[in-house]
Parts: C-alpha cells; sequence; structure tokens
C-alpha cells in the first residue's frame, strides 16, 4: 500500500476531531474521501501533510512514517490544498520553480519538468504570465502540475474543486482520474458525490469516524450515491 | 549544488523577488526614517546637546547621534513587516506550501528569516547612502565594518518577528503588535538619545532601556559604524537572536499545530 493509516485520533481540546480513523489508499487507484462539511477531512489532511503531529496512531507513506522519517514521507507525496496557494505576483513558471527547489530539483532538471507540465496543460506560452492572469481552473491546473513536479508516488488532494465552473470541475475530476490509472496512488477529499465514480475506492467519513470503506459501487448498489451519502451521514450532499 | 542549498536559495530569493513587487513599501521604508532624521531630528537639534561619550570622540550634531538608531528602526519595521507577510502566507495558504517541504522546518523558517534581513540590510544601506548625501556621514570603512552587526540585529528582530507571527492570530491583531511591540521597543532604547541622558529623569524607565534588546542591537550598529568593538552589546544581540529563534521554533512546532487554529 502506497498509503497507510492506522488508528489516527485528534482532539481540538476536548472536540474530538478523528476518531481511531483507519484506511488504505493503493497504487493505480483514485481512493475518494467523501463525508459532509466538518467531517475531519481537512483535519485528516493536516496530518497526512504534516503541518501537525497526531498524538495517537500512524500515517505510513511509500514504506515511510510520517513519526519517524516525515521528511522520506513528505517527498513521496504531492499536495494539493484546498486553499489557493499560487503566488498571484510571480509567473507561472515562477511559481513552479519555486516549488521545485522546496523540493531540491536543480534547475535544469526542474524547467525541463515544468516545460513538459506546462505542454500537457497547454499551458506553455502563459508560462510567463502572472498567476494572477489565470482564470480559477488553470490555476488550480497548474497547482496539480506543480504537485506531481518532484514525482511523487502519493498524491492528495484537499477538495481541489472548490470555487470552480462545472466544466472545470469536471476537467480535474477526470484528468486526475486519469493520472490514478496511471498508477499514482490518489486520495482525493470530497462532500460532491458526483466527482466519485462507482469503481473508485470509496472511504465515507463522518464526524471524525469512518461509516464505510469499500468500492464505490458496491457500497452504493442500485441506489444513487447521492442518496446514499444522505442516508448514510443525513445531510444534504 | 545540494537539495538544501537550492531550497534555501529559492526561499531567500522569494522573500527578494516579494520585496521588488512592492516598490511602495520600500518607499515607505526610506522616507519614515528620513522624516526622523531631516525633519525630527531639526527640531531637537537645539534642545538636546549631547556631551561626548563613546564610541564619539568628539561633540556631535543630533543627527549623527541617531542615524544608528534609525537604521535599527528600519531593520525593526523591516521584520515586524515579514511577520505581517508570515500571517498572510499562512492565511493565503502558501505556508502550508512551504511547511511541507521535504526539509527541516527550523531550516526553512530560516531560510525565510535570512531572506528577509537582506531586504532590511539593502534598506539600510539606501537610507545610510541618503543620509551622506544630506552630511550626516561615518567613518568611511564604518560602512563596511557595520555589515556584520546589521546582520545579526536583522536577524535578531526578523526572528522576533517570526515569532510573533506564530502567535498572532489574524492579520487584523497587527495593529497590536504596531503598539505593544514596535513602539515601546523603539522609544524604550538608547536610539533616539543616549541611556545616560534617560537616567537622569528616570531610572526605572533607564534599566528598562538597558534590558531591551534592541538597545543593544542599536549600539552594536553604533560602535561599528564608527569601528569599535562592543562585546556587550554583541553578547545581548547574539543572546536575543538565539531566544526568539527558539521561540519562533516552538511556535512553528507541527506537535503544537501552527495552523491548528485554522483549521
Amino acid at each position: 500500500m502506497s498509503l497507510s493509516v492506522q488508528e489516527l485520533s485528534f482532539s481540538y481540546g476536548a472536540k474530538r476531531a478523528l476518531d481511531a480513523v483507519s484506511f488504505e489508499a493503493a497504487p493505480g487507484r483514485f481512493t475518494a474521501l467523501l463525508g459532509p462539511n466538518g467531517a475531519g477531512k481537512s483535519t485528516l489532511f493536516s496530518l497526512l501533510t504534516g503541518l501537525f503531529v497526531a498524538p495517537l496512531g500512524r500515517i505510513v507513506v511509500a514504506g515511510h512514517d510520517m513519526a519517524s522519517a516525515p521528511r522520506a514521507a513528505l517527498a513521496a507525496m504531492g499536495v494539493v490544498f484546498q486553499q489557493p496557494t499560487l503566488d498571484l505576483d510571480l509567473s507561472v513558471r515562477q511559481n513552479l520553480r519555486y516549488f521545485a527547489a522546496l523540493h531540491g530539483l536543480s534547475a535544469r532538471v526542474a524547467d525541463a519538468r515544468i516545460d513538459a507540465a506546462l505542454d500537457r496543460l497547454d499551458m506553455r506560452e502563459r508560462a510567463g504570465e502572472k498567476a494572477r492572469a489565470l482564470n480559477g481552473g488553470h490555476r488550480r491546473r497548474t497547482e496539480l502540475a506543480r504537485a506531481l513536479l518532484h514525482e511523487p508516488r502519493v498524491l492528495l488532494l484537499d477538495e481541489p474543486t472548490v470555487g470552480l465552473d462545472a466544466a472545470a470541475r469536471a476537467a480535474i475530476t477526470v484528468h486526475v482520474h486519469d493520472l490514478a490509472a496511471g498508477g499514482l496512488t490518489v486520495l482525493w477529499a470530497t462532500h460532491l458525490t458526483d466527482e466519485v465514480l462507482p469503481d473508485d475506492d470509496l472511504i465515507l467519513l463522518h464526524r471524525g469516524k469512518i461509516e464505510a470503506a469499500g468500492r464505490a459501487g458496491d457500497l452504493h448498489g442500485a441506489m444513487p450515491l447521492k442518496d446514499w451519502f444522505l442516508t448514510r451521514t443525513g445531510e444534504p450532499a | 549544488m545540494t537539495r538544501w542549498s537550492v531550497a534555501f536559495g529559492a526561499i531567500a530569493s522569494r522573500e527578494v523577488l516579494r520585496f521588488v513587487h512592492q516598490r511602495e513599501r520600500f518607499l515607505a521604508a526610506l522616507v519614515r526614517p528620513l522624516v526622523w532624521l531631516l525633519v525630527f531630528a531639526a527640531g531637537f537639534r537645539a534642545a538636546l546637546g549631547l556631551a561626548i561619550t563613546p564610541p564619539y570622540q568628539t561633540y556631535i550634531p543630533y543627527e549623527t547621534y541617531i542615524l544608528p538608531g534609525l537604521c535599527g528602526m528600519i531593520l525593526l519595521f523591516n521584520g515586524m513587516q515579514s511577520s505581517l507577510s508570515l500571517v498572510y502566507d499562512r492565511e493565503t495558504g502558501s505556508m502550508r506550501l512551504l511547511l511541507t517541504a521535504p526539509l527541516p522546518r527550523g531550516f526553512l523558517l530560516f531560510a525565510k528569516l535570512c531572506g528577509a534581513t537582506f531586504i532590511g540590510i539593502l534598506q539600510v544601506y539606501a537610507f545610510l547612502g541618503i543620509a551622506a548625501a544630506f552630511g550626516v556621514d561615518a567613518p568611511a570603512w564604518g560602512y563596511l565594518a557595520v555589515l556584520p552587526a546589521l546582520v545579526l540585529a536583522g536577524l535578531m528582530l526578523g526572528a522576533l518577528g517570526l515569532a510573533l507571527s506564530s502567535f498572532i492570530k489574524q492579520l487584523e491583531n497587527f495593529a497590536g503588535v504596531m503598539n505593544f511591540v514596535i513602539f515601546p521597543m523603539f522609544f524604550l532604547s538608547s536610539a533616539l538619545y543616549p541611556l545616560w541622558k534617560m537616567a537622569e529623569s528616570s531610572r526605572l524607565l533607564h534599566d528598562i532601556c538597558l534590558a531591551n534588546p534592541f538597545t543593544h542591537a542599536v549600539e552594536l550598529i553604533r560602535f561599528a559604524l564608527y569601528l569599535q568593538w562592543n562585546g556587550w552589546a554583541l553578547l545581548w544581540t547574539g543572546l536575543a537572536t538565539v531566544a526568539f529563534m527558539a521561540l519562533a521554533l516552538w511556535g512553528y512546532d507541527p506537535a503544537r499545530g501552527l495552523v491548528r487554529r485554522k483549521g
């Protein structure tokens, strides 16, 4: 398994945000972490990315334990955060270069990978433009390309379609499904059921606990996923 | 180049690049001390007679006295400005990007601190140049000798800003920093008046000024600018740098949860 979470618990003071959460995400699979707002998805992502440390439980990324080898684990991980993290005053290329350097890629290697990534996105000619000039969809795609520059084995996305229009949302969802099909381990957090396909692996997180886990189509059966989600969480999707 | 130096260069140069994009900030950073030097000092020149006190070897005009203090002021404001940008980074999410880089957190923060210090020093030299053009100058070699003092003072004040940024929850609270950090630190120091003058009016205020690390940073700059050694100021500034850096590291400790408050 590329990503393994075991018995992870976390509290904000007296408030329990995650309660003995365990799951695994496999290479080549799109694993959707579905949960309503406040289910604990963002807390889980903060723990997975080492922004804070869980006193209880274990996270292993590509064989590296987050507690004992956090840097090796982070190096194997690409992250698209819920909040936009592009520096709007820097050009697209400068943003990508900055990230590549944070991961220790030399300028030569970084530039080659950046060119390839921008070509894939049909954005090569916009490399010199400031990130501010890009629309929401392009900004997200740039962030996604950036998260892949250091060739991670695990890709984490925290509600990456927030604020995007329907077309941009569909495009990025399809794109990441393709990446998973190419062998990447993908963990995609969302509260939107239409981003999950029947063949995806699905983890349902509700009030800090895993309510259900398995192949999406097996879990919701004949019932539309949206209705299944509603009945399990009691909240509108 | 190792991956460490690549990352260090990227983080530090991003700080510089960001500063270059904010021309108004550069202008404001220069106007503030110049107003003090050319307006405030001119007014006080007549009121304050300064006796000979080290490192000066002759009677000096007030403008000459406050020159090092204004260098300290630039570094102080720069340190707080970088603290502000860190809080902003945290709110926009780019802090997450930095802190998920596969390098030790202390190293990442130190790289950011070095970038901010470099910017502060650039501003100080621009200010010293303009001051010299107005006839307020120091010995020629002093401009070189002051560099290490500026580096240490800049690191100290930048580390203070870094530590503060880990405790400031929101951008809106920044005005409080102005009131409770910048002003007391600046006015309760030897930047504008020598400590012996302060002792004449209040022993307590004098003692507070003496304990203020900013006083020692200013004295370090003052002595270096006149090619003199001040071991006590160096020691005090160095200790304060280490203490502020330790506080910043504690503030950004993932076990404490930097962004925990923001969810």
